[in-house]
């Protein structure tokens, strides 16, 4: 089943365009539900009320404030924001070629697919140009209204859009210091990583399933069908203070 | 089970994501998680023409009025008129099994996992002042260059994480399931085709000349973000539509301990401090925005939300964590938001 495209562009570098459509390359599988009144099983609607009176503010009414440092407020008017937006436009510009791992994927949000708008001639060839060159583009665009920064890469054979969180977001691990203390005693060491040898398995996304989703609709089809649903008890784990003792005992049980 | 946690994104103080106990073989270790990528700078608040901060409220359109939480309830759309109605405590008690617990059954090398499964990153602190095992563990997993695998659930959601050890420090990402991620024949993109020669040539040219050998930073910055607040410091300039906050607040904002930064709380609970000794700057904290009356948004801060248990929807996770310990309710520290909502109403 082809999905459909969230949105057209034309990717640009140089004298280069090639026309594009997106896709989201996640799909969403959490199970919604809708919140509704209690008493009459209605859907609730969000409005924006005032604390003190319970009053609907309606949203046009409604204004934007920032807070400062000192708790005062400045005002943001609607237009005054609007203005402040991105401007429209279909071009997903490339502003430069790096090479692969440059772009951290610990900035990676999210993946969009890219496939081609018309004939695909020129996507073909971009897509062949960036196996080849081993490089990743770092892309600008406007989608929505919205500014994003991503990475052009090849994910799969195809193109793909990465986009990336902004740099603000990102805490790096460089800037924290790891937790020290007395040196670690040789003989946990190399257990542990005996363990971890023991417990080494390959990467396979395919055979791990969100149980609980699962669970939730089954409980959703059960009460449908009016029959009850049943509980499995549990009882956390208290933290090991003999480390070498647990390690061995591990090593005996897993080996 | 998608829903308005984003409320929740601009809490005062980080709090863990998650706290449990990772299982390496017999080995456990208590943890938290906390969020290795912060919110957005930029947090406006939504206000009335007289700056009256406004709360997000559920309003029932049949009768129009202005829903509690008692009011509301989940339902699921079984078909176009009927909706099958979820109590939050039946879908906590389908997976408590797996819901303190991170078992590390599996370790898979590191440049196996595709980034695309990446979802969201976190960095473990260990939980106490006791660093030995989380030492031990990073240090073995950063020789071995190996991930763990592993699932849990979380605030009525199953998780998929890999966790991973650099520079002494483990870090978390959650992973999207298999099933999340769409391959190219999942959205039909057409069969490739083998491109002309020239045309690949002239496109390999263009990349080589806007070809660079390191990621300029500038380029990741927020620039919307930017721009709003040199329009607020424009204003703060001139003095133009500012609302000046009412004196006794002023104060408590001139004491400058209303922000507690997630920089701070990863370096200390990096090196070990006790939560302990946390929990009681929060309670210092806390009591601070309980008692604002017009500032801060009033969804977080109710006026008199200890004594309106009706409200508790609107009560922030911290806060109902506070009422919890006043209440000494047992394994409180771990619970999710509605279990603690759940658990005061039944206290």
């Amino acid at each position: 089943m082809a999905a459909r495209a969230m949105w057209k562009g034309v990717i640009r570098f140089g004298d280069v365009a090639v026309p594009v459509k997106l896709f989201s390359g996640i799909e969403d599988r959490d199970v919604h539900f809708r919140l509704l009144h209690r008493k009459d099983k209605y859907p609730v609607k969000q409005a924006m009320v005032n604390p003190e009176t319970d009053a609907i503010v309606p949203y046009a009414e409604t204004k934007r404030a920032f807070v400062t440092d000192e708790g005062d407020l400045v005002m943001l008017e609607k237009d005054e924001l609007d203005a402040l937006a991105p401007e429209k436009s279909r071009d997903i510009d490339i502003m430069h070629f790096l090479p692969q791992h440059e772009i951290d994927h610990r900035w990676y949000d999210r993946p969009y697919y890219l496939g081609p708008d018309g004939a695909g001639d020129e996507y073909f060839a971009m897509t062949a140009g960036l196996e080849s060159s081993g490089m990743e583009g770092l892309a600008h665009w406007v989608m929505r209204n919205k500014e994003y920064i991503g990475a052009l890469r090849v994910h799969d054979g195809y193109p793909m859009l990465m986009s990336l969180r902004h740099a603000e977001e990102v805490i790096p691990v460089e800037s924290l210091q790891a937790p020290s203390g007395k040196p670690l005693d040789e003989r946990e060491l190399s257990m542990a990583r005996q363990l971890i040898t023991m417990l080494e398995a390959n990467f396979e996304p395919e055979k791990y399933h969100d149980e609980y989703r699962e669970r939730v609709l089954e409980m959703l089809e059960a009460k449908q069908k009016g029959r009850a649903v049943k509980v499995v008890p549990f009882r956390k784990r208290a933290p090991s203070e003999d480390l070498t003792a647990a390690l061995e005992a591990s090593l005996r049980s897993t080996g | 089970m998608a829903e308005d946690e984003h409320e929740e994104d601009d809490v005062v103080r980080p709090r863990p994501f998650w706290s449990g106990v990772i299982a390496f073989g017999l080995v456990s270790l208590p943890v938290s998680l906390f969020p290795a990528v912060r919110g957005k700078r930029l947090s406006l608040k939504m206000v009335d023409d007289s700056g009256t901060p406004l709360s997000r409220r559920y309003f029932c359109e049949h009768e129009q009025k202005v829903l509690s939480s008692d009011d509301i309830v989940r339902g699921y759309k079984a078909d176009e008129h009927r909706y099958v109605v979820v109590e939050d405590k039946e879908l906590e008690e389908l997976a408590p099994e797996k819901s303190q617990e991170i078992d590390l059954k599996r370790f898979v090398p590191l440049d196996e996992i595709d980034p695309i499964y990446f979802e969201r990153a976190y960095f473990l602190v260990p939980d106490g002042d006791v660093t030995k095992a989380y030492r031990l563990l990073a240090k073995s997993m950063e020789d071995e260059e190996r991930a763990g695998i592993a699932t849990f659930v979380m605030r009525g959601k199953e998780y998929l994480v890999a966790i991973m050890a650099e520079r002494g420090i483990l870090r978390a990402e959650t992973l999207r399931f298999h099933d999340e991620v769409r391959s190219p024949e999942d959205i039909g993109l057409p069969t490739k085709k083998k491109p002309a020669k020239d045309a690949v040539t002239r496109m390999q040219k263009a990349m080589k000349a806007l070809t660079e050998k390191k990621l300029d930073q500038d380029a990741l910055v927020d620039r919307y973000t930017h721009q709003v607040l040199e329009t607020v410091k424009k204003k703060i300039k001139t003095g133009k539509d500012i609302i000046k906050a009412p004196e006794e607040e002023a104060a408590e904002y001139a004491t400058g301990d209303n922000v507690i930064d997630l920089m701070q709380v990863l370096k200390e609970r990096l090196q070990g401090k006790s939560p302990a000794a946390e929990d009681r700057t929060v309670e210092e904290h806390e009591k601070k925005p309980a008692r604002k009356k017009n500032h801060g948004d009033g969804k977080k801060h109710p006026a008199g939300a200890s004594s309106k248990p009706a409200s508790l929807e609107d009560v922030t996770r911290d806060e109902l964590y506070e009422r919890a310990k006043e209440l000494h309710i047992p394994g409180r520290s771990s619970m999710s938001k509605k279990q603690l909502m759940d658990a005061i109403r039944k206290h």
